[in-house]
């Protein structure tokens, strides 16, 4: 009976495991073999040799065989890494300390919960796409209402003014883009949150009293600490997502990524995931190859950040 | 004992009873007025804790009011220096104008058959899956498990590229194969492994005498699995189904490169970013904001009337075990 019902778990497993192995395993280990390859050719899959070029013309900027004329590394190390570290930095710690502030709010309070709790929730269930639009509308340099809301008519937050030919500081553009993945992000942190808080036991809160502790002592003491598991796990899927920010780049700046005075930082808003799909879409030879070796670093650094976390936070996380 | 006749003296002096819950003064104040004070504490952080939720509460909504008014609007009336909030004149035309220019019903279609094929798919695949992991024993269970679960930490740009190339090879990107096309907008879509770990939970939680009641009847494991377990799932699986639908409409990076330069393959999302693309363009505004409201309306709908079920799928991922 054992023998029988293995095969028929197996026949069960089937369709799951030869479209992963198509569609996960088999690309993952195909992707770092092609991250070594010379001219890889989408059309056909052709290439010649293999080669740590692409590693090379990515990572610095030395010229070399393979044509390097620096753009690779323009592109990855000077605006995509620098643009997906600032952001990951600047969005994840924000959005966690309000997402938690909001959800102990949430649960403290009595009236109207289910209503704050419902538009706390909307902007999860929207397009990032079509909100990013909606943002690039408000943050518009001649009518949008950041500006009549600051007093700064015609100010480029994100946008260069066409008529008096001013240009996009970095920073104004990377705030806009800030502001907008915070408020997208929120959502689903205050919702895990949440959960978390209502399965806190009232008795710390009561014990917390008793000893005469206020509400921000009892929060910081208290709701931090017992919350530790939901914020690690917050804490790692948030800079996993942050690592890979791209939609949101696309829906505020377009296809181009923006374009800002390079004097105050990077000259576009693109991400190390942007330069992947940039490259990816040439179909010229060559492309895949720097695609698949980015891929590669920017899963060395998201893995390297995950153990980190985890190890740092071991010793802080009470289960 | 000298404490308490201390009490008692006071309480004897005071004439009141009520004192004598007194016995510890704290901070020189009553019981009374330290009732008080920690009531007024109390009213206090509540209100700023209303006006603190109150003032996010409007920035969340803003953008989606933002997104409607200005669907609504003249060209002549966003240009105006000082914004209305509340459109002059409704300008219904604006979404006439929406429709047009996004081909709506190509989109729609190319969504609908992406949506509902890849979310049949994922189903059929998960729910196979799920009871495999959750009910039957096989040699390298907990490996394979295991193994899958270790996907869900790589970032799917490890996938993307190896699979566009892929597709690429068979001919299923661009322009002229269509069936193609949309086989490769589905097809990698039909496979979820955390929908499978979240059905394996729900899978196991149906208690193990229904499986052995079944056995004694002489039930096999199909029909136990097609008229006990996804009976009983049916929460879970609509939870799929919603969750899998909306990421269809949503989907934007891989179903872009595969209908590059094919405007007739365009799902909804690619079709509003493709459409709009020129940034600045105030005119368009209107329509613009018009398409976007579009597209968001559905996903609000939906939201409004099925919040149970995604809210239960999306806060079930933080829960550990």
């Amino acid at each position: 009976m054992e023998s029988k019902n293995n095969w028929k778990a197996w026949l069960y497993l089937a369709p799951a495991l030869i479209l992963l192995s198509v569609f996960t395993f088999f690309p993952i280990i195909n992707t770092v073999i092609v991250s070594f390859t010379k001219d890889y050719d989408v059309i056909d899959a052709s290439f010649s040799g293999f080669t740590f070029d692409n590693y090379i013309d990515i990572l610095t900027p030395i010229h070399n065989a393979n044509g390097n004329d620096g753009t690779a590394f323009e592109s990855v190390m000077l605006i995509g890494l620098p643009n997906t570290l600032l952001l990951t930095f600047i969005t994840v710690p924000i959005s966690i300390i309000l997402s938690l502030i909001i959800a102990i709010c949430l649960n403290s309070i009595k009236f109207f919960k289910k209503i704050f709790q419902t538009i706390f929730f909307m902007p999860y269930v929207t397009n990032a796409i079509a909100i990013g639009m909606v943002f690039s509308v408000i943050f518009d340099t001649k009518y949008g209402l950041m500006n009549f809301l600051f007093g700064t008519p015609g100010f480029p937050w994100i946008y260069q003014n066409l008529t008096t030919g001013a240009t996009v500081n970095y920073w104004s553009a990377l705030f806009a883009i800030c502001f907008y993945i915070i408020w997208h992000s929120l959502p689903y942190k205050i919702l895990i949150f949440l959960g978390g808080l209502q399965n806190i036991d009232a008795q710390y809160y009561d014990a917390a009293k008793i000893d005469g502790a206020g509400r921000f002592k009892t929060a910081l003491r208290v709701t931090v600490p017992l919350l530790s598991p939901q914020i690690l796990y917050i804490m790692i899927t948030s800079f996993i997502g942050a690592f890979k920010e791209y939609n949101s780049v696309i829906g505020l700046f377009g296809a181009s990524g923006g374009s800002f005075d390079k004097t105050t930082g990077p000259r576009t808003m693109q991400t190390i995931v942007f330069y992947i799909y940039e490259k990816m879409g040439e179909n010229g030879a060559g492309g895949a190859g720097l695609a698949s070796a980015a891929a590669v670093v920017l899963f060395i650094i998201i893995m390297a950040f995950t153990i980190v976390q985890r190890k740092v936070s071991k010793s802080r996380v009470h289960y | 004992m000298i404490m308490e006749n201390v009490i008692e003296t006071k309480n004897l002096q005071n004439e009141s009873y009520k004192d004598v819950v007194l016995v510890m003064r704290d901070e020189h104040q009553s019981a009374e007025e330290k009732d008080r004070a920690s009531k007024i504490s109390h009213i206090i952080a509540m209100t700023f804790t209303y006006i603190f939720l109150a003032v996010l509460a409007v920035i969340m909504v803003f953008p989606f009011y933002w997104m409607i008014i200005t669907s609504l609007k003249s060209g002549t009336e966003i240009k105006q220096l000082v914004p209305t909030f509340w459109p002059m004149t409704m300008r219904w035309d604006n979404y006439a104008r929406a429709f047009a220019q996004l081909n709506f019903l190509v989109l729609m279609r190319n969504t609908l058959i992406v949506g509902i094929f890849s979310t049949l798919g994922t189903l059929l695949t998960t729910i196979f899956a799920a009871f495999a992991f959750a009910r039957l024993d096989f040699k390298g269970k907990d490996f394979i498990f295991t193994l899958l679960l270790g996907t869900m930490m790589i970032p799917g740009e490890m996938m993307v590229i190896s699979n566009y190339i892929s597709v690429s090879l068979l001919g299923m990107t661009g322009g002229t194969n269509v069936i193609g096309a949309y086989g490769a907008m589905i097809l990698p879509f039909m496979i979820s492994v955390f929908y499978i770990y979240l059905l394996r939970q729900t899978f196991r939680q149906i208690p193990n005498e229904l499986y052995l009641a079944a056995k004694v009847d002489g039930k096999s494991d199909w029909e136990f699995l097609w008229k006990v377990m996804v009976p009983l799932a049916k929460p879970t699986l609509t939870t799929i189904l919603i969750l899998k639908l909306m990421g269809s409409w949503n989907a934007y990076v891989w179903p872009q490169l595969i209908a590059t330069g094919n405007p007739d393959l365009y799902l909804i999302t690619v079709g509003l970013r493709e459409t709009f693309s020129t940034a600045g363009d105030l005119d368009a505004y209107g329509a613009q904001m018009a398409a976007t409201v579009i597209v968001t309306v559905p996903l609000l709908l939906v939201f409004i009337f099925c919040r149970k079920y995604i809210m239960r799928g999306v806060s079930r991922a933080g829960i550990k075990g």
